[in-house]
């Protein structure tokens, strides 16, 4: 079973985004769940979601509390939550940001066998027009950044479930998936 | 078709394969999303139905009496404090003999507010008559509201049906979800034809005074078809399985129960990953089981007696509680085996009110505490998580 948490901030489309991930993984047979914890939801409070991917019926239904992939969809979150809480050795936190990973790396003071990745998902999707530049939609391409990163979803199941799951702009919402697939840099 | 979907879209999808003719509700968290998308299937023409909208939970379920009495298919969707609130439409629902067919996602009462999961809010409806289904996962949502219809709408039944889903826990959370086609449902669930009907052209009265030499016939008559409705969920599920492929485990659920030293009985969305801790704790050579009580109205008496007959302790899981005495279905466990030869020893658990998690380590504990409690139980009841009490 892999778990996955995603952070990000009301209207960012964490929720969405734990739910293509899982639907990309269905396409490709697998057993999924997906969830948000709802605290007092609203516009840019922090937010959290979940995607369980496993070959075999998923019976769990309680939270999860060691991640072994965690998604960071906001930078600013990295002052406000701790990212790396309960992230398996080995694990990999991939975060939406212009900074390289060996500086992400430092600024957190991460000093174990744990991965970071980045990608800068806010530009991609300005890029592409998704969102406003002031409050851009970044899930597709975070998502897109996850695939190559984690390798736990092909790129194209995921351009899959996301066309189906945004609901306008839905080509340029798997080109900045595409693209951020091709452009996230893992440390 | 197999599709990813929440717990409350299965409920939405369930209508629409059912053909609920009329629907109206009200919005509440967590169940606005079944609503939502009722309505978004009905204004895009996908799903045939008359959406009604209305002021409170009251009079949504004013409105489907209503409309029930005019033989039309009916459905809503409510959520804790809107439960609360239809309390006393819902003993008419059941008096007036109107099969409604409703998705009550599980939620905890305030104050102290909260939106997540309990069962309070099922269980304050007990009394009502109406029949009441737990669900473990978004697949039984979605299939207990076909069998609701099939057996509600059964002409010695008629009564209405309840289906408890846990707040958030599936609501909330994305499973995959085989909706089944609509022909198939067709075949399985003909239309609905009451005998009387609410028609203008031949008028009925309903609901009227009766004198006090008939009342308690009318009372007699709902707990006859309540009776009946118990071999009926049996029955119903037989035939969904022949026409579905697949049932959800009768009324009791029984979960590695045969021979096992302890089992704990649950309801709704726990038992799941509950049964993964039974298969962690077999693996470890530890003899324990899951029962789950997936039907709470009418009460399984005969499972329960089975249940007692599998093992010697029985540790009873309630997600709510009757202040002053016990958890509900503690209650009615060591009341269905008052009398019975062998009692199992059984202790009273009081778990995740308010949506606290419970985790397979929290559920590993609870199994353990329980398998040593052979001589007999420690305590009647315990409350599972509380700060400073017994060392959570």
């Amino acid at each position: 079973m892999i778990e996955i948490r995603f952070h990000g901030r009301g209207g960012q489309g964490a929720v969405v985004a734990s739910t293509i991930l899982a639907e990309a993984s269905f396409l490709e047979g697998k057993e999924v769940s997906a969830f948000p914890f709802f605290g007092v939801e609203r516009r840019g409070a922090p937010v959290t979601a979940y995607t369980r991917i496993a070959d075999t019926k998923i019976r769990n239904k309680s939270g999860i509390y060691a991640p072994d992939y965690v998604i960071v969809m906001d930078p600013s979150l990295l002052d406000a939550v701790n990212i790396a809480e309960g992230l398996k050795p080995g694990g990999l936190i991939l975060v939406n940001t212009k900074k390289s990973p060996i500086q992400l790396r430092k600024d957190l003071g991460l000093e174990d066998d744990r991965k970071l990745a980045t990608v800068p998902a806010t530009d991609i999707a300005i890029k592409h027009r998704l969102g406003s530049s002031a409050a851009p939609i970044v899930n597709s391409s975070v998502l897109g950044a996850f695939a190559k990163a984690s390798g736990v979803v092909g790129i194209e199941s995921l351009i899959q479930s996301v066309k189906k799951n945004v609901p306008i702009k839905i080509e340029e919402n798997a080109a900045a998936a595409r693209e951020a697939y091709d452009s996230v840099v893992i440390h | 078709m197999k599709m990813v979907m929440t717990g409350n879209y299965a409920s939405a999808y369930g209508a629409k394969v059912c053909r609920a003719e009329v629907i109206s509700a009200y919005p509440i968290t967590p169940q606005t999303s079944v609503v939502e998308k009722i309505a978004s299937l009905v204004s895009s023409g996908e799903m045939k139905a008359q959406f009604v909208n209305v002021e409170s939970e009251h009079s949504a379920m004013a409105a489907l009496i209503s409309a029930s009495m005019t033989g039309a298919r009916t459905y809503t969707a409510t959520s804790s404090h809107g439960l609360l609130l239809m309390h006393e439409l819902l003993i008419w629902a059941a008096g007036a003999r109107t099969p409604i067919v409703m998705s009550n996602i599980c939620r905890a009462n305030g104050p102290p507010w909260s939106v997540w999961a309990d069962h309070h809010d099922a269980m304050a409806q007990r009394d009502t008559g109406w029949m009441q289904v737990f669900c473990e996962g978004n697949q039984e949502v979605l299939d207990s509201i076909i069998m609701s219809y099939k057996l509600a709408e059964r002409p010695d039944i008629r009564l209405p049906s309840m289906i408890n889903e846990d707040a958030f826990i599936l609501s909330h959370t994305v499973e995959p979800v085989d909706v089944p086609d609509m022909e198939l449902v067709d075949e399985f669930l003909p239309s609905y034809n009451p005998r009387f009907k609410l028609d203008v052209d031949e008028p009925y009265g309903f609901g009227s005074l009766v004198m006090p030499d008939m009342y308690m016939e009318f009372r007699y008559k709902i707990n006859e078809a309540m009776e009946a409705a118990r071999q009926g969920w049996r029955d119903v599920e037989k035939d969904f399985e022949k026409t579905f492929g697949r049932n959800h485990g009768g009324l009791v659920e029984f979960y590695n129960c045969e021979d096992a030293d302890a089992v704990l009985l649950i309801m709704g969305s726990v038992a799941s990953t509950a049964k993964d801790v039974v298969d962690k704790l077999c693996s470890e050579g530890k003899k324990v089981g899951m029962a789950r009580l997936r039907v709470y109205r009418p009460f399984p008496v005969e499972e329960i007696r089975k249940l007692a007959g599998m093992t010697n302790i029985i540790g009873i899981c309630d997600h709510s509680y009757t202040f002053g005495h016990w958890g509900p279905m503690a209650q009615e466990v060591r009341g269905a085996l008052y009398g019975i030869a062998d009692q199992p020893v059984m202790k009273n658990y009081i778990i995740g009110l308010g949506g606290k998690d419970m985790t397979p380590e929290i559920l590993e504990k609870i199994f353990l505490k329980t398998l040593a409690l052979k001589d007999g139980a420690d305590q009647e009841i315990e409350w599972i998580g509380v700060k400073g009490l017994g060392g959570w």
